[in-house]
């Protein structure tokens, strides 16, 4: 056996045993997924719902179209109640050729709506019965904004956040807690070299990683929380595992300073919580205030966000990858350097 | 004792943290497959010393050559070659006794069913799939021991393995250190209980204050002394009178439960207690290594 394979191994059953480690790394974010996909679910704008009452061509043409949503009432004086009782916009009255919309003055924008709609096909309709081409005509086509739904940011957020948590608070942890258990005097007393002992840890954390993508990205793809991946949702597996290395770099920087594994625990916390929020793991960084997301510019976390937003969701290709990625390695290059430059083998 | 044949040679090996002399001085030599004792009281400079030896730190002067080698810097030619028992605590997370012996053994190049078998060695085969933070505080500092010997070093250097433990896991492991011993292991450890150095050392150097205040075997040390020799019997089966008597007794006192005897001639006492037949329940104690450390220090041994 290799020292390398057997320590990887070792570690990883270390990782598996340790229920603490195991509700951080999954659950902890997945309840941040889970709660916040089943809340801000709905949050997206509906179709307005009015109340109507009768038939005709007008309300066939405005069904089709899907642009309204209708409560059907076969008493007038029943549906302009619903009105005036404020719990509908608007009721369209049918009678014959005689389209009336009555609405609430209140909401202005939301009758303006209604209105607008309704004449529009009335207009249509006039139009059409006149048996005239158009003189003038009217094309309008989608185009897909950077507006996402919740489910949309928070996935690719709170994954990579999970991501940093688990790499940030496993090295810093086994760090600080092999110098304190002497584990670390016994690998230098060993003939083994710190490369293999470093890179089955990182191996590790990668592999954690990795797991944690596929079951955060299951999850939020069932049906309840409605997540859609884009075409190239598998260049987010580069960016785990270089943003692996970077939190990891970062997290033997905190174990290098911290003595106890309390006070690593609480660095790591203190490094990572604020860089989260910042970073546009619960909310796209681009609803904050513009100097905020200059100052976020500065943390890894932010990146690698951009760039899982970019591949998971927004549906872009491996160029997207370009900046991410060179942020995070020129982060563990930097990080990684100053962190081998303080490291302690002894307290 | 020719150098050649020595695993461990230490000339005048100083050490400081700012004002204080950790390491003062320090020479001795080990041969191979000798048991060598360090011992003193705590902050004496043993710890410090032993890890000079082993390559973890560098001495501020002096020499030191490990089965021929400088330890110093890290020398990884010479790591497969020694094996250095740490705290009881030193192992990976949630692995089981087995598992840690393997993962150990893993650093050296140990096959898994050589490390597997060392569990035999320390009696610990029945734990072998029991986590290292389940087993008892004596089973931990043999599996610790065991993950020293995994890849069958050369040289040993144990810590203190005994420190800690109740009555009965310190007799259980010297018999382990025993075993070690009689595979041809050269055993440098360090320890606070005199008696245990006093059974288990070919030599022991003792220790105060950053220096080796005097080097021999057990015996030859208490044997210089000259100290008395203490027949201790049973109140009232001799008065102190007749005891204070007795030809070669120096002194006799008497205390709630027992008559003690001091002598520098312990024979002819001992034949005239049979005389009177007074030897039921007598206890003769020599000096022990407690004694040789009262009288090199001028103080009580405080472990």
């Amino acid at each position: 056996m290799t020292a390398f394979k057997t320590l990887s191994v070792a570690m990883l059953k270390g990782f598996v045993r340790d229920k603490v480690t195991l509700f951080f790394t999954f659950l902890f974010p997945l309840m941040f997924l889970v709660i916040f996909g089943l809340v801000l679910r709905d949050a997206g704008t509906d179709r307005t719902r009015i109340a109507l009452v009768g038939d005709g061509p007008i309300v066939s043409a405005l069904r089709d179209s899907g642009t309204l949503e209708f409560e059907s009432y076969d008493d007038e004086n029943a549906a302009v109640r619903k009105v005036e009782d404020g719990d509908l916009p608007a009721a369209l009255i049918v009678r014959g050729q005689e389209v009336d919309v009555r609405y609430a003055q209140s909401d202005q924008v939301e009758s303006a709506t209604v209105l607008g709609i309704v004449n529009g096909f009335v207009d249509k309709a006039n139009l059409a019965a006149t048996g005239q081409p158009p003189r003038f005509t009217f094309v309008s086509q989608k185009v897909e904004d950077a507006t996402l739904e919740p489910i949309q940011y928070l996935t690719p957020g709170i994954l990579s956040w999970g991501v940093a948590v688990s790499a940030v608070f496993g090295s810093a942890l086994t760090l600080v807690s092999w110098r304190r258990k002497q584990v670390l005097r016994r690998i230098r007393l060993a003939p083994v070299s710190t490369t293999s002992v470093l890179s089955s840890r990182i191996i590790v954390s990668a592999g954690v990683a990795l797991l944690q993508g596929a079951i955060f990205i299951g999850i939020a793809s069932l049906p309840v929380f409605g997540l859609r991946l884009s075409g190239h949702w598998w260049l987010a597996i580069p960016l785990l595992l270089l943003g692996t290395i970077a939190f990891f770099a970062l997290g033997m920087l905190v174990g290098a300073f911290a003595k106890t594994e309390e006070a690593a625990s609480a660095a790591a916390n203190i490094v990572v919580l604020p860089m989260a929020f910042l970073s546009g793991t619960f909310f796209p960084v681009d609803r904050a205030p513009a100097w905020l997301q200059v100052v976020s510019e500065i943390f890894p976390l932010r990146h690698m966000n951009d760039g899982m937003l970019d591949v998971l969701v927004r549906g872009k290709g491996i160029e997207a990858l370009a900046v991410p990625a060179a942020v995070l390695v020129g982060f563990s290059l930097v990080v990684g350097f100053v962190a081998s430059r303080v490291f302690k083998w002894e307290e | 004792m020719t150098e050649e044949r020595a695993a461990v040679v230490v000339r005048d090996v100083r050490k400081s943290y700012g004002e204080l002399k950790a390491v003062d001085g320090v020479s001795f030599t080990v041969a191979e497959g000798e048991f060598f004792g360090i011992l003193g009281p705590n902050g004496a400079g043993k710890t410090t010393t032993l890890e000079i030896v082993e390559g973890l730190r560098e001495p501020d002067s002096g020499e030191v050559r490990l089965l021929g080698e400088s330890p110093w810097p890290r020398n990884v030619k010479l790591l497969p070659r020694i094996g250095v028992q740490l705290q009881a605590s030193s192992f990976f997370e949630k692995l089981t006794a087995k598992e840690q012996l393997q993962t150990f053994g893993s650093l050296y190049g140990v096959s898994h069913g050589t490390a597997a078998d060392m569990l035999e060695l320390v009696g610990l085969a029945d734990k072998a799939n029991e986590q290292e933070n389940k087993l008892s505080g004596g089973q931990r500092q043999r599996l610790s021991i065991a993950c020293a010997l995994v890849h069958d070093p050369d040289v040993v250097f144990l810590d203190e393995p005994t420190a800690a433990l109740d009555p009965q896991a310190r007799r259980n492991l010297w018999d382990v250190l025993r075993a070690i011993k009689e595979r041809g292991k050269t055993i440098v450890y360090t320890t606070h209980y005199l008696d245990e150095a006093e059974i288990l050392c070919d030599r022991v150097a003792i220790m105060d204050t950053g220096r080796i205040l005097a080097l021999d075997r057990p015996a030859v040390l208490v044997r210089g002394l000259d100290a008395p020799t203490h027949v201790t019997l049973q109140k009232g089966v001799v008065p102190v009178a007749d005891a204070v008597a007795m030809e070669g007794v120096e002194e006799a006192h008497e205390d709630e439960v027992s008559l003690t005897i001091s002598t520098r001639r312990p024979a002819p006492v001992l034949s005239a207690l049979a005389e009177r037949g007074a030897l039921d329940g007598l206890q003769v104690r020599t000096a022990t290594l407690e004694d040789v450390f009262l009288t090199l220090t001028g103080r009580e041994y405080r472990a």
